[in-house]
C-alpha cells in the first residue's frame, strides 16, 4: 500500500462539509429546498413580473379561474385579482413565520440554556414556567393576546412567539444537560472560562444541530399559526397575506372554491418546504439515524 | 414514595397550575390598553355608567392591585368567571353549556387517531418499506404541513359537491324529529367530518411513532426469545410488542391535548360545531372579553386534567414506573 492509497481511503472532511454532503443525499431535504426556492422566487421576484395591486378591484366579484385574462386565477368576493393576491401575499406570511420563529427560538434557547446549565433551583423555576405555558392552549392564548392588543403584523408575530417557545426550551435544556458534563466542557472550566463563556461559546455551538432542525420546523408551525389566526379574522387587516385571503374567502367557500383553495395551497407548499428541509437537516446532522 | 403521596402531590401541582392560569387572566385584563372595567364590560358600548360603577365596585378596581387580584381569585375559585354582557349570562354557564360538544369532538378525534394511528403503525412496521409505510409517510407529511382549517374546507367542498353523504355543518339536524336514538345517530353522522379533520393530523404522527418504536422493539432480545419459544406471530405483535410500542403514543397524546383543543377551535369554526371554539370566535368578534378569558381558563383546566389522567394511565400501562415519584 503506497502513501497515495492511504490518502484516498482516509479523506477527512469537516463536519460542516459532511453535513452538506449528507443533506444533498437526502431526497426530502433537496425536494424541500427546491420548493422553498420556488416559493421565495414567487414571492420576491413575482411582484416585479406581475405588478398588479392585490387590493385593487379588477373584475366582477367571484369570477372563476380561466374566465377572464385580467384575472387568470379568478377574483375574490370584492373582485380583486387572486393571482396578484397570491404573489403579493407571500412576503407578509413569510415575515410572520420568520419573525415569530426568531422570537420562539430566542426565548426557548435562553430559558432552556439557563435551566440546563445551572440546574437546581433555577431549572426548577424555569421548568415550572415552561410547564405553565404548555398548559395554555396555544391558539386560544394567541387569540386572546391579539384581541386585547391591536392586531398588527408585529403583535401577531409576538403572540405566536410567546405561545410557541416551550418546545425549543425543553430541547435546549436536554442538550445543555447532556453536554455540560462532557470532557471538553470540564476542560474549558479548568482553564478558567467563565460560566457565560462556557454557556454560549462552548455548549451552545455543540447543541446547535438539533436546534437548527427544530428552528426550521418552528418557522413552519408559526406560518400555520398565522394562517389560523387570519382565518379567524385576527390577522393584520392592513397587510395583504395568504391568511388574509383565506379569512376573506371563508364565507364564500361554497360559491367560490378557489378563494380559499389557492392561498391555502400556497401555505401548505411553504410549510411543506420548511418541514422537508427540516427532515433533510435532521438526516444531515444525525448520521446514525440515516439507515432507518 | 407511596401511591397516596404521589396522587396528593399531583393534585396539589394541578391546583397551583389552575391558580397560575387565573393570575395570568387577571394580568391580561390589566395589561390591555384602556380601563380594566371596559375590558370586563367587554367594550360593548352598551354598558351604562351604573353598570361600570357596579363592575368597579364588584372587582374593587379602586383598591390596590393586590387586593384586586385577591378579589378576582376569590370569585373565580367560587366558580364566578364574570358576566358576559354580550350573551347576558354568567360566563361559567356559557362555557359549561358549550364544553360538552368540544369534549365530544376532541375525544372522538383523539381516540380515532390513536386506534387507527397505532394500527397503521403496526401494519407499517410489518413491512418497513411497504405500501402502508409509504402511505403513512405521505399522510403525515400532509397532516403536518396543511393548515387544519384548509383540510376541513377541502373536505367541505368534497362532501358538499362531489359526494354529499356527510353533513358539513352544525351538530344535529333540527328539522328531524326521530327520538333519542335517532338523535344520537344524527350527532354521530355530523361528527364524522369534524373529527376526521381534527384526527388526521395526529393519526399520522401516532402512526409514525408506533412504526418507529415497533421497529425498535421487534429487534429486541425478548421478542426474539418469544419467537424462539414458538409464540404465534399475531401474539408477538399484539401482546408482546404493541404493549410497549403504545407507551410513547400515550405520552404524546396526553401532552398534545392543548394543541388538539387549539385545532378544535379552527375545526369548529369550519363546521359550525357548537362548542367552545365557535363560542370563542363569536365572543372575540363581539369583544366579549370575560367570555374569551373564561374559555382560555376552562380549556387550560381541561388540559391540566388531561395531563393528570395521562399520568395515571401511563402508570397503569407501564408497571415499571408505578412506584417512582
Amino acid at each position: 500500500m503506497t502513501a497515495s492509497d492511504i490518502s484516498d481511503v482516509v479523506q477527512a472532511q469537516s463536519p460542516f462539509r459532511e453535513a452538506i454532503r449528507a443533506f444533498r443525499q437526502s431526497w426530502a431535504g433537496m425536494l424541500g429546498l427546491i420548493l422553498l426556492i420556488i416559493v421565495v422566487l414567487f414571492t420576491y421576484v413575482g411582484p416585479f413580473l406581475y405588478p398588479v395591486d392585490p387590493f385593487e378591484i379588477v373584475w366582477a366579484p367571484l369570477t372563476a379561474p380561466g374566465q377572464t385574462e385580467v384575472a387568470p386565477l379568478g377574483t375574490d368576493y370584492l373582485g380583486r385579482d387572486m393571482l396578484a393576491g397570491l404573489i403579493h401575499g407571500g412576503s407578509a406570511t413569510l415575515f410572520v413565520g420568520l419573525a415569530a420563529g426568531f422570537i420562539t427560538v430566542t426565548i426557548g434557547i435562553l430559558v432552556g440554556a439557563f435551566a440546563g446549565f445551572y440546574r437546581g433551583a433555577v431549572d426548577e423555576a424555569l421548568m415550572r414556567v415552561t410547564e405553565f405555558f404548555q398548559v395554555l392552549p396555544a391558539l386560544l392564548f394567541a387569540m386572546v393576546l391579539v384581541t386585547l392588543f391591536t392586531p398588527t403584523i408585529y403583535v401577531v408575530s409576538f403572540a405566536i412567539g410567546i405561545v410557541s417557545w416551550p418546545t425549543t426550551a425543553r430541547l435546549t435544556r436536554a442538550e445543555f444537560f447532556r453536554i455540560r458534563s462532557l470532557e471538553y466542557v470540564n476542560a474549558a472550566r479548568s482553564v478558567g472560562a467563565k460560566n457565560s463563556r462556557i454557556m454560549w461559546r462552548v455548549i451552545l455551538p455543540n447543541a446547535l444541530a438539533p436546534l437548527i432542525v427544530s428552528a426550521t420546523l418552528t418557522i413552519g408551525i408559526a406560518i400555520l399559526f398565522e394562517a389560523g389566526l387570519s382565518f379567524l379574522g385576527l390577522g393584520d387587516p392592513n397587510v395583504f397575506s395568504w391568511g388574509l385571503m383565506i379569512g376573506a374567502g371563508r364565507e364564500y367557500i361554497l360559491d367560490a372554491w378557489w378563494s380559499v383553495t389557492f392561498p391555502g395551497f400556497m401555505i401548505f407548499l411553504t410549510v411543506l418546504s420548511f418541514s422537508l428541509v427540516g427532515d433533510g437537516l435532521n438526516d444531515a446532522f444525525n448520521p446514525k439515524l440515516r439507515e432507518r | 414514595m407511596n401511591m397516596v403521596m404521589m396522587v396528593a402531590r399531583r393534585l396539589l401541582h394541578a391546583f397551583l397550575l389552575i391558580l397560575a392560569v387565573l393570575v395570568l387572566n387577571f394580568f391580561l385584563i390589566h395589561a390591555a390598553p384602556g380601563d380594566p372595567a371596559d375590558v370586563i364590560a367587554g367594550e360593548m358600548g352598551g354598558a351604562t355608567e351604573e353598570m361600570m360603577a357596579d363592575i368597579r365596585k364588584t372587582y374593587g378596581l379602586d383598591k390596590p392591585i393586590y387586593v384586586q387580584l385577591g378579589v378576582y381569585l376569590g370569585r373565580a375559585l367560587q366558580g364566578d368567571l364574570g358576566q358576559s354582557f354580550f350573551y347576558n349570562a354568567p360566563v361559567l354557564d356559557l362555557v359549561l353549556g358549550r364544553a360538552g360538544a368540544t369534549i365530544l369532538l376532541v375525544t372522538t378525534a383523539l381516540l380515532f387517531a390513536i386506534f387507527v394511528g397505532t394500527s397503521l403503525g403496526v401494519l407499517a412496521s410489518h413491512k418497513p418499506k411497504g405500501i402502508v409505510s409509504g402511505l403513512v409517510t405521505l399522510v403525515s407529511v400532509i397532516g403536518y404541513s396543511a393548515p387544519i382549517f384548509w383540510t376541513g374546507l377541502m373536505l367541505v367542498i368534497l362532501f358538499a359537491w362531489v359526494y354529499p353523504i356527510f353533513p358539513i355543518s352544525n351538530m344535529f339536524d333540527i328539522t328531524k324529529d326521530t327520538g333519542f336514538f335517532g338523535y344520537i345517530l344524527d350527532v354521530m353522522h355530523h361528527l364524522v367530518l369534524p373529527s376526521l379533520t381534527l384526527g388526521i393530523v395526529y393519526l399520522a404522527q401516532y402512526a409514525r411513532l408506533t412504526r418507529a418504536s415497533m421497529l425498535e422493539i421487534l429487534s429486541s432480545d425478548y421478542i426474539r426469545t418469544a419467537r424462539a419459544k414458538g409464540v404465534a406471530e399475531t401474539k408477538v405483535y399484539g401482546h408482546h410488542a404493541l404493549r410497549n410500542a403504545v407507551l410513547p403514543v400515550v405520552t404524546i397524546a396526553g401532552l398534545q391535548f392543548g394543541s388538539i383543543i387549539s385545532g378544535a377551535v379552527l375545526v369548529e369554526t369550519v363546521f359550525s360545531w357548537p362548542g367552545l371554539g365557535t363560542l370563542a370566535f363569536d365572543s372575540i368578534l363581539a369583544r366579549d372579553y370575560p367570555t374569551v378569558l373564561g374559555i382560555l381558563f376552562f380549556s387550560s383546566v381541561l388540559v391540566i386534567l388531561a395531563n393528570l389522567v395521562t399520568d395515571f394511565v401511563y402508570r397503569l400501562v407501564d408497571p415499571r414506573i408505578r412506584t417512582g415519584g
